[in-house]
C-alpha cells in the first residue's frame, strides 16, 4: 500500500535547510511566500534607511530580491533545476502582479477623483448657458440614446447573421463571413467614425452632426462583437434538440425561433450586454460624428448630441476658468461610465447564471 | 415537389404535404438570415468605399492646395511612423507580460482562483479608452517623470533615451505603457485559450520524465502555443495602432520623426491626429484627415489579416 504523501514526508528524516545539493531536500511549503515577504521587508527597511521609501519601489525591488532569494535558497537545498523552476514561477507571478497594478491604480484613482465631481446637479441639469460649470445631463441622455440606437441596429443584424453562419451557411460564403467578421473586430474605432461621417456627408453635405451618425459608427464596432458571442452560444445548442424538432414535423425556421433561440437565450442576452458595455465608452467615433453641445438633445435625428466619453474629453481638453472643477467633472464622467460598464457586465453574468438552460 | 436537402426527413415531408405556407416561412427566414450575413460584408466594403470616396480629393490634390502645403505622402509619413512606433512599443511591453499572465492563470494559480483572475484581466478590456487617457495623463505620466529622468541620466547614450526628459510625462514611453495595458487582455486571452488546450498527454509525459513545472511549460506548452501567441500579439498590435483617445490625450506632439521615447517632442499618430484636428477642420482638411484614416484602415486591416491567417493555418494543423 502506498502511504499518503504526508506520511512519507513525516517518515523521511528531517533535513537541515542548508542541506547540500543533490541531497534531495525540499523547501517548506511557505518558502515562496516567506522569500517574498522577507524580501519586501528587507527592501522596505533599506529604502526607509536611504530615505526614498515608496510602496511602488518596495514592491518592485521586493519582487526582484525575492526571486534571487528563492533561487539561492532552493539551489542550496533542492539543486539547480528546482531552483530555476521556483525562480521562474515567482517571476511569472510577479509579472501577473505588475499587470494587475494598473487596474487597481486606475479603479482607485477614478473612484477617489470621480466622487468629487459627482453631485445631484451633475445628473439632473445640463450645461446650457452656464459659464464654467453645469451638469452632464445632456451627456448622460446622449450616451443612452446613441447606445440604444446602436443596439437596435446591431442586435437584429448581428443575431440574424450569426443564425445564418451557424444554421444555414456553408461553403465559401460562410468561410468568408467568419473570416471577415474576425477582421471587422479589428477596425479602429476612429475609422468607424470617419465611415459614418463620410456616409452622411455624401447625402447631407459637409459639417453634418447627428446622434444617429454616432449610432451607425458604433454599430460597425458592435455588430462583430454580437456575432462572435451569438455564434458561440448557438454552436453549443445540441443537435439532438434540432433533430427532435424536425422529427415532429416543425419547419426549420420555427425550429430556430422556438427551439434554438430560446435554448441559447441567456447566452445571447449576455453577449448583447457585453457588446453594449464595450461600445458605451467609445469616444473617438463620436467625436467626429455627434459633436459637442451643452444642451440636452434626445432626438438622434436632429442636431448635435453630447455623450459622456466626449464630455469627459472636452472637460479635460478645454477646461473653464476653474480648471480643477472641470477636471473633477471629467473624472466624474469617467466614474459614471465605468459604473455603467461594470453594472452591464455584472448583470450580464447574473443573467447568464440565472437563466442559462442546462444542456445535457 | 420540394427540392431535397440534407435536412429533409419524414417530418419535413409531412410538413410539405400540409401546404406551401410553412415553406414560405422557411424561405423568408433563411433569406433574412442571408441578407444579414451579406450586410456584414457590404458594411466592411462600405467602410473602404466611403473612405476612398471622401479621401480621394485629398489624395489627388497638389501640395499647394492642401492645408499644410505639403504633399499627402509627406504629411502622412511621420504620422504613420508615430503610429508604428507607439504600436510596436506597446507590443514589446505587453506580449511578455501577457504570456506570463496567461501561464499564471492556466498553469500556476490554483484552479479555484484562476477563473476569478481571468475575470480581472478581462476587466482591463472593459475600461473605456477615455478613462485610460485620463489615468495616463494625471496618474501614470507624473509618476513616470522621475523614472524617465533616471533613464536619461543613466542610459542617455541610447538614442531612445536621449532626452531631454519630459517634465510632464506626456511622452511616447508613457503612451506605450498605457497602450500595453490596453492590449494586454487581448493578447493574453488568445494565449490563455491555446495554453489551456495543450494536450494533457504531452504535459503529463514531460512530468513523468521528471521535468519540473517550468521545464514542462518550456518543452510542451510554449512550443504548442507559439503560433497563436504570435497571432495574438498581432491582434494586439492592430488594436494599439488604431487606439485614438489615450494617445490624443497623453502625447505631447511636435511632428517630425524621432525615436526618442522620453522627450516632450514626439511624432503624432494617425488616429490621434484625426481626433485632435477633426473637430476644427473643414473643407479639404477634412478630406485630408479621412485620407489618413484610409491609410490607418489599410495598415490595421493588413495586420489583422495576417494575424487571422496565422490562426487559420495553425487551426488546420
Amino acid at each position: 500500500m502506498v502511504p499518503p504523501p504526508e506520511a512519507t514526508l513525516a517518515a523521511a528524516p528531517r533535513r537541515s535547510i542548508f542541506a547540500h545539493e543533490g541531497s534531495g531536500g525540499t523547501l517548506p511549503k511557505w518558502a515562496p511566500w516567506g522569500a517574498f515577504v522577507g524580501a519586501l521587508a528587507f527592501c522596505g527597511a533599506v529604502e526607509a534607511a536611504l530615505g526614498w521609501f515608496t510602496i511602488a519601489l518596495m514592491l518592485v525591488f521586493g519582487a526582484l530580491v525575492g526571486i534571487v532569494a528563492i533561487y539561492a535558497w532552493s539551489r542550496v537545498v533542492e539543486g539547480a533545476r528546482r531552483a530555476k523552476d521556483r525562480a521562474i514561477t515567482m517571476a511569472i507571478a510577479a509579472a501577473f502582479g505588475v499587470s494587475m497594478a494598473p487596474l487597481i491604480s486606475l479603479l482607485y484613482e477614478v473612484v477617489s477623483r470621480g466622487v468629487k465631481g459627482l453631485s445631484w446637479e451633475f445628473f439632473t441639469s445640463d450645461a446650457r448657458g452656464v459659464v464654467g460649470g453645469g451638469g452632464a445631463e445632456q451627456a448622460i441622455v446622449g450616451t443612452l440614446v446613441i447606445t440604444a440606437c446602436a443596439a437596435v441596429i446591431s442586435v437584429p443584424i448581428g443575431i440574424m447573421a450569426a443564425i445564418y453562419m451557424n444554421e444555414y451557411g456553408r461553403g465559401p460564403l460562410r468561410r468568408a463571413l467568419t473570416f471577415f467578421v474576425d477582421v471587422m473586430t479589428g477596425i479602429p474605432s476612429i475609422v468607424a467614425g470617419l465611415f459614418a461621417y463620410s456616409l452622411f456627408e455624401l447625402f447631407f453635405g459637409p459639417g453634418i452632426q447627428m446622434g444617429i451618425m454616432g449610432s451607425i459608427a458604433l454599430s460597425v464596432l458592435m455588430i462583430p462583437i454580437v456575432i462572435r458571442s451569438a455564434e458561440e452560444v448557438l454552436k453549443i445548442v445540441p443537435d439532438h434538440l434540432r433533430e427532435a424538432s424536425y422529427a415532429l414535423g416543425t419547419p426549420k425556421w420555427k425550429t430556430i425561433t422556438k427551439v434554438v433561440l430560446p435554448t441559447a437565450f441567456a447566452g445571447l442576452v449576455t453577449g448583447v450586454m457585453i457588446a453594449t458595455a464595450r461600445i458605451i465608452g467609445e469616444t473617438a467615433p463620436l467625436l467626429v460624428t455627434t459633436g459637442v453641445v451643452d444642451s440636452t438633445n434626445a432626438n438622434p435625428f436632429s442636431g448635435r448630441m453630447q455623450n459622456l466619453a466626449v464630455y469627459a474629453y472636452n472637460e479635460y481638453r478645454s477646461p473653464g476658468v476653474m480648471k480643477q472643477a472641470s477636471y473633477d467633472r471629467a473624472w466624474a464622467a469617467a466614474l459614471t461610465l465605468i459604473v455603467i460598464v461594470m453594472i452591464l457586465n455584472v448583470i450580464a453574468r447574473l443573467v447568464y447564471r440565472r437563466y442559462k438552460t442546462e444542456i445535457r | 415537389m420540394a427540392s431535397y436537402d440534407t435536412t429533409t426527413n419524414a417530418g419535413q415531408l409531412l410538413a410539405t404535404a400540409s401546404g406551401g405556407r410553412r415553406r414560405r416561412g422557411d424561405r423568408i427566414f433563411s433569406r433574412t438570415a442571408l441578407l444579414a450575413g451579406v450586410t456584414i460584408l457590404a458594411l466592411l466594403a462600405g467602410v473602404a468605399v466611403f473612405l476612398v470616396t471622401e479621401g480621394f480629393p485629398a489624395l489627388t490634390a497638389s501640395a499647394a492646395e492642401l492645408p499644410k502645403h505639403e504633399s499627402f505622402i509627406s504629411y502622412v509619413a511621420p504620422l504613420a511612423f508615430g503610429t508604428a512606433l507607439a504600436g510596436v512599443l506597446a507590443m514589446i511591453i505587453a506580449v511578455p507580460l501577457a504570456v506570463a499572465v496567461a501561464l499564471f492563470i492556466t498553469h500556476i494559480a490554483p484552479k479555484r482562483v484562476a477563473l476569478t483572475l481571468g475575470y480581472l484581466v478581462d476587466l482591463l478590456a472593459a475600461i473605456p479608452s477615455i478613462v485610460y487617457g485620463l489615468w495616463g495623463i494625471f496618474v501614470l505620466g507624473p509618476a513616470a517623470v522621475p523614472v524617465m529622468k533616471w533613464l536619461e541620466e543613466k542610459l542617455g547614450f541610447l538614442p531612445i533615451f536621449a532626452g531631454p526628459a519630459s517634465i510632464t510625462g506626456r511622452t511616447m514611453l508613457v503612451v506605450g505603457l498605457v497602450l500595453a495595458v490596453m492590449i494586454l487582455p487581448i493578447v493574453s486571452a488568445v494565449a490563455r485559450e491555446v495554453f489551456a488546450q495543450t494536450p494533457r498527454k504531452l504535459q503529463e509525459g514531460a512530468q513523468a520524465l521528471g521535468a519540473t513545472r517550468w521545464e514542462m511549460i518550456r518543452t510542451t506548452v510554449l512550443p504548442f502555443g507559439k503560433s497563436s501567441v504570435i497571432s495574438g500579439a498581432m491582434l494586439g498590435l492592430g488594436r494599439a495602432l488604431g487606439e485614438t483617445m489615450a494617445v490624443a490625450i497623453i502625447l505631447s506632439v511636435s511632428g517630425g520623426v524621432s525615436f526618442n521615447l522620453i522627450s516632450q517632442a514626439n511624432p503624432s499618430t494617425i488616429a490621434a491626429n484625426i481626433a485632435l484636428n477633426f473637430p476644427e477642420s473643414s473643407g479639404l482638411a477634412i478630406n485630408l484627415l479621412i485620407a489618413t484614416g484610409l491609410v490607418l484602415f489599410a495598415i490595421t486591416l493588413a495586420t489583422n489579416f495576417l494575424a487571422r491567417m496565422i490562426i487559420a493555418r495553425s487551426e488546420v494543423r
